[in-house]
């Protein structure tokens, strides 16, 4: 589904990703983890066309993302709060964001109706804007956002951040009905090892742009990933 | 402890998003205070001999005295919706080993020297400096300012006391407005009681004292309310406002600009600056009342060419120079949606034609001033409409500064870069001077059709303008996604 081709990216000197290559399959629930300033979002930014890579090029379903923009269509992704937009409310996000996918009020309000449990009733109807929510409840709106318009790819950077543990137990429980049926493919990037290697079927390690482990999970996934950090 | 304070102060001040500007507006921005400053000053210094020579047979500073209480009642008013309480900045120091008596007083303290108290001292000094030179009673004219500083200093405290409190606002409104009242139908002669007041302390310098304890006591209950209140839940508290939600559903008329359309009208009534922008845009309409009953532009055409831009263009003007910075704070994600760039763009034309076309109709009384005035502004509005809202889309793709939303709307500039100065030239002098020109050299009439002519042909090409528009900003999104990511 996503193939990253000698992707990389330099400010002035300094080179801040280099990845030779990543082939992601469609349906796989891809998990990217790495210290600060290891280049996890400077990836999914190139991903999602927001910053040139210096070489090389991502083809998102065969679609090059930097020459075609029809990718757009069927990739949905959250990043972190600028993503939202501060002025409206939740209901009214989720409207803007349904428009431009083709969804109309009624596909809105159906669809969120499937996760009243994931809201946790501090979302929708609060008469509040999205500036004034949360950090966690923004992630709420901006995840659930992302999912809207029957994505086939869904980008999300940290998502387990600012999330109380009832709603990251949810959000697991979320992407894995999502991957259940193999047809939409998942790319998370996370700090929480436990949480990452839950949910995902392959764990990529970046380490100053470089990618250092491609691991296909398992249940010593998380034992080794702890002692490569632990150093 | 002052001292780290003042450090604070001072960092504070210098690394301030005003002084991260670009030269050319630090320059233009230094050279409007100083203008200010300057009338202010002058008022002081001239103000004397002003009134000296327009009322011969009165005393200047018992006409000064006598219009005192209105403007200490219009500065409370005028604080009140202007100045609050710099209490945020405290928040920091909360949970440090401090104590919260200090960090009161400080806060306080600070006040004392916020520029609402400094502004009037420019009018005030030089006025009684003037005094003293022309004869009057060293010690009288001291406590007459000593007076004036005191009234200031209670009215910021006074500010502070009443501001959370709408209820103290219609009172005080009352008060000036019955004042007003009472002056005007004759009952009581409140500019003649003012004065006296005013005069007796003059008279009696010794009672300017009386002002210190009003000013001790109003910083004590400041001081009282404020100590109780230094908690997160209490005043170091930045309001949560309840949304405001209106149904828009009529605007899915307009098709595939609709979500964008819905989107511009929560974005400019949800959002102080947005909104001062708007509403400034009616004020614009009456513009045209400082040119045009004045005889001497009567005779500069082209003056009133500019007027009659401005009465129909403020909407134009002020919002779409900041096109598409509006939209920094969630570019980004708009970039990663799926839709047509175009309709992005032709959502922000609709609204500066919707609202170019309801000034129009709100200048209609401008026909009182003649047909050629009214006809001035309707080829304004035509070349507002055709040429200046499709040059503002362009000019936009040059922006390159994000705005903050949730900041302030009046003397925002956030966003003013070069490019706000410079595209004033297309947008204003280029009609101004093609005015001028055929009506000058060509006749009357050639000049109305000139200016009304761009705007048909901007009208009329505005498809193939706003694909070049269009290929423009796609060309450039990259840097202004890089450039609206960087904080203001």
């Amino acid at each position: 589904m996503i193939t990253i081709d000698t992707v990389s990216k330099k400010y002035g000197k300094v080179e801040v990703l280099n990845v030779s290559s990543i082939e992601i399959p469609t349906g796989q629930s891809f998990g990217l983890v790495g210290n600060n300033g290891a280049g996890k979002t400077t990836l999914f930014n190139i991903l999602l066309d927001l910053i040139r890579p210096t070489t090389g090029a991502i083809t998102n379903n065969n679609i090059i993302v930097n020459q075609s923009e029809d990718w757009k269509t069927f990739t949905g992704s959250f990043i972190d709060e600028s993503f939202l937009i501060g002025y409206l409310t939740p209901e009214e996000y989720f409207e803007f964001i349904g428009d431009l996918r083709g969804m109309n009020t009624a596909d809105v309000t159906k669809f969120l109706a499937q996760f009243d449990e994931f809201f946790n009733g501090e979302i929708v109807g609060k008469k509040k804007y999205l500036r004034d929510l949360s950090k966690g409840n923004q992630k709420k709106a901006g995840i659930i956002a992302a999912m809207m318009g029957d994505p086939k790819v869904v980008i999300l950077d940290e998502p387990f951040a600012n999330l109380d543990p009832t709603t990251q137990i949810r959000l697991k429980i979320l992407i894995k009905e999502l991957i259940k049926n193999k047809e939409v493919t998942v790319l998370i990037s996370s700090h929480d090892l436990t949480h990452v290697t839950e949910v995902c079927e392959r764990i990529v390690v970046l380490d100053k742009g470089n990618v250092v482990k491609d691991i296909q999970t398992s249940t010593e996934t998380l034992k080794e990933l702890e002692s490569y950090f632990s150093v | 402890m002052i001292s780290h304070f003042l450090k604070l102060e001072w960092k504070q001040y210098f690394r301030s998003s005003h002084w991260q500007k670009g030269i050319a507006l630090k320059i233009i921005m230094g050279f409007f205070v100083l203008i200010f400053l300057l009338s202010f000053l002058s008022m002081g210094f001239g103000g004397y001999f002003v009134l000296k020579k327009e009322f011969p047979d009165a005393d200047p500073l018992q006409k000064v005295n006598s219009y005192l209480l209105f403007v200490i009642f219009g500065d409370l008013i005028f604080r009140y919706l202007m100045q609050k309480l710099p209490i945020m900045n405290i928040k920091p120091l909360l949970i440090l080993p401090i104590k919260k008596s200090k960090l009161v007083h400080y806060v306080l303290g600070k006040s004392v020297f916020s520029t609402f108290n400094i502004l009037g001292l420019f009018f005030y000094i030089p006025f009684s400096f003037v005094l003293i030179k022309e004869g009057y009673n060293t010690a009288g004219v001291l406590g007459w300012l000593l007076t004036m500083i005191l009234i200031i200093q209670s009215i910021n405290f006074l500010n502070f006391l009443i501001n959370k409190n709408n209820k103290a606002l219609i009172v005080i409104a009352t008060i000036l407005l019955s004042l007003i009242g009472l002056q005007k139908f004759g009952i009581f002669d409140v500019v003649g009681f003012g004065g006296l007041v005013f005069d007796f302390v003059y008279q009696n310098p010794v009672y300017s004292l009386i002002g210190v304890f009003v000013l001790v006591l109003l910083y004590q209950l400041n001081y009282k309310q404020l100590s109780t209140q230094v908690y997160l839940d209490g005043v170091v508290q930045t309001k949560v406002e309840e949304a405001n939600t209106i149904d828009l559903s009529w605007a899915n008329k307009l098709g595939d600009v609709a979500p964008f359309i819905k989107n511009d009208i929560r974005l400019i009534w949800r959002n102080k600056r947005t909104k001062t922008v708007f509403l400034m845009s009616f004020l614009f309409l009456f513009y045209g009342l400082f040119f045009f009953p004045q005889e001497t532009y009567q005779k500069m055409p082209a003056m009133l060419m500019f007027a009659s831009l401005f009465i129909t263009g403020g909407f134009t003007l002020n919002y779409g120079q900041f096109i598409p910075a509006w939209d920094s704070a969630h570019y980004k994600m708009l970039m990663s949606q799926s839709f047509r760039y175009r309709k992005f763009l032709d959502s922000k034309w609709v609204l500066m034609f919707t609202m170019t076309t309801i000034l129009y109709f709100l200048s209609f009384p401008y026909l009182y001033f003649g047909t050629d005035i009214f006809l001035m502004i309707t080829v304004g509005a035509m070349f507002n409409i055709g040429f200046n809202s499709l040059f503002l889309l362009y000019a936009g793709s040059f922006n390159r500064k994000r705005i903050d939303l949730t900041k302030g709307g009046f003397g925002n500039t956030q966003g003013t870069s070069a490019t706000q100065f410079l595209v004033i030239i297309p947008l204003m002098l280029f009609p101004m001077l093609l005015f001028w020109v055929f009506n000058k050299f060509v006749g009357y009439n050639s000049g109305f059709i000139a200016v009304g002519s761009v705007g048909v042909i901007g009208f009329l090409l505005r498809n193939y303008a706003m694909n070049f528009i269009e290929k423009k900003y796609i060309k450039d999104k990259y840097i202004m996604i890089n450039a609206f990511g960087k904080e203001a």
